[in-house]
């Protein structure tokens, strides 16, 4: 009895530092971002997001947000999903693969994209290479652009999409495609009827995943894109910092949050309901 | 089908590993160049860019800064987070969901507006200096992992060995420390080195809360590389890498690498 009355206050005491320091340092900064966008002057309006979603430099920086984020999530879909059904069904090592995988997720996404700047840079060797079989005359310009941002994007992103990908394809019971092919279902068929909608789930984690990355990854845009190729997050931040421009910044900050969220909060909840395996 | 080979897709998963490695081999092989310019294929052999970053005492100083942060942002958000973790999963108390919410909340920001409203609301408010804001910004970005992997490491402890541990005259303190926390702390351990290695890695929050002369080490590399092009930063960053391989057989050894990510 003792123990119990003594426990209700414990459990506050052990919870209020930790909640404090969250709420003080983002939650409350949080709402009164939140707030400042609405009432900048003490009364209600949406002249900020009007004023935002009117410019047309807004629209294009936003469409070129979720194009590029799109298009990298469809890429690392389609590079990943043969990788990882590779490494779970075939591969003989197994951990290495994974080991491989994770060493770039490990590695600093300044010097994953800083490699690029070399290797599609005038004297890269792509460059060299496109010259030598005679494709260009001269080195062509493949860095600072939607190319080079997608390519920084997807190979930043990949590793994600594989580890999701293992995460579910290693929980399909081998038994499964072997009673189907036993009972003489060709392997293509075993592969669409089972092992692919088993797979989705992961999919979808994955892609969620790759997709909420490339909406808010600053620095790969910041090093192989352009000031005519920015992208929300360095929007965020050439009006914060070079133009100083809190209101609009934070307007813009907000777009992120919300596409974020519904994007993550949506698809999450789609990924456990399409699950069969989820308990 | 285990050991059965299939071209095709071993050919694609080559390619794509490829893709994936094949840059940073590049850099790497890039560092030990010759020429004053970044090329590759490189000429010849040297060192000597090796000995240049280590003279460089910008670097060398935003390394110290963004280590230090990172490990002591990660003590911080143990001291924060472990209390919690225990009380969440030990104590049965109203809105336990919110607090966990809580807790996971700084990872479902983005980075990049974290790093804006904190410049915004906490640090022009208050007038923090750099150290100060850097390291409750990294302690944000901790949390979360210390909540997540040690509420689920404590999912799987039986409390009813604390309760043997206090019945057998042991104190609550030492129960708890004695009894619960080597059983979760491989789990402590994980989340340790998840924090910090994304602690050290981050960019986005920490550019809107560092100056000039107090810099985190990417940040440094990112100014560096806009004006410069020069081997030496391949050789910081085959530094940097080794660093990273070092890490996971590190972890490969004592926890496995399968349990941390």
């Amino acid at each position: 009895m003792l123990r119990d009355r003594m426990g209700k206050r414990v459990w506050l005491l052990l919870i209020l530092p930790g909640a404090l320091f969250v709420a003080v340092f983002m939650l409350i900064p949080l709402f009164s971002i939140v707030i400042s966008t609405f009432f900048p002057e003490n009364t209600f309006t949406l002249n900020n997001y009007g004023k935002l979603l009117e410019s047309v430099y807004f629209q294009q920086v936003f469409g070129r947000s979720v194009r590029l984020s799109l298009l990298s999530t469809l890429l690392c879909a389609l590079l990943g999903f043969p990788c990882a059904y590779y490494i779970s069904r075939y591969s003989r090592h197994k951990g290495v693969m994974m080991a491989l995988a994770v060493f770039p997720l490990f590695t600093s996404p300044v010097i994953r994209s800083f490699s690029w700047m070399v290797i599609l840079g005038r004297k890269g060797i792509v460059n060299q290479f496109l010259v030598n079989v005679g494709l260009f005359s001269r080195p062509q310009s493949l860095l600072y652009n939607e190319f080079s941002m997608t390519v920084g994007f997807v190979q930043l992103f990949l590793p994600q999409m594989i580890l999701s990908l293992l995460g579910v394809m290693d929980s399909i019971p081998e038994d499964l495609t072997e009673a189907a092919g036993s009972l003489g279902a060709p392997k293509l068929t075993a592969f669409l009827r089972i092992v692919f909608p088993l797979s989705v789930s992961g999919l979808v984690t994955g892609a969620v995943l790759v997709f909420t990355g490339c909406m808010t990854a600053y620095t790969t845009p910041q090093l192989l894109g352009a000031t005519d190729t920015q992208v929300l997050s360095t929007m965020v931040y050439q009006y914060a910092m070079s133009l100083r421009d809190w209101v609009q910044a934070s307007a813009v900050a907000m777009v992120m949050i919300v596409v974020t969220m519904l994007v993550s909060g949506v698809f999450n909840h789609l990924s456990k309901k399409i699950n069969p395996l989820a308990t | 089908m285990k050991g059965k080979h299939h071209i095709a897709l071993g050919l694609i998963t080559f390619l794509v590993y490829v893709f994936l490695i094949g840059p940073l081999v590049i850099i790497m092989a890039a560092s030990f160049g010759e020429q004053n310019a970044l090329v590759f294929p490189s000429q010849g052999f040297t060192f000597k860019w090796y000995a240049q970053v280590f003279q460089m005492s910008s670097f060398i100083k935003a390394a110290l800064l963004s280590i230090e942060i990172a490990f002591a942002a990660t003590a911080i958000a143990l001291l924060l987070g472990v209390p919690a973790a225990y009380a969440i999963n030990r104590y049965s108390f109203p809105g336990k969901g919110f607090v966990k919410t809580l807790f996971l909340s700084p990872v479902l920001i983005p980075c990049i507006v974290l790093g804006f409203i904190m410049l915004r609301y906490v640090v022009s408010q208050w007038n923090l200096s750099v150290i100060p804001s850097l390291l409750i910004g990294h302690t944000l970005l901790s949390i979360p992992y210390v909540m997540r992997v040690v509420t689920s490491s404590l999912a799987n402890f039986d409390f009813a060995m604390e309760e043997a541990a206090g019945s057998l005259g042991a104190p609550k303190g030492y129960a708890f420390f004695h009894i619960v926390l080597p059983n979760i702390k491989s789990g402590i351990a994980s989340a340790c080195v998840m924090a910090v290695i994304n602690s050290f890695n981050n960019v986005s929050l920490s550019t809107f809360l560092t100056a000039p002369g107090v810099n985190m080490l990417p940040i440094e590399i990112m100014g560096y590389v806009e004006y410069h092009f020069d081997p030496t930063i391949a050789a910081l960053a085959t530094v940097m890498m080794l660093v990273t391989l070092g890490v996971m057989l590190l972890i490969e050894k004592t926890l496995g690498l399968q349990t941390v990510v």
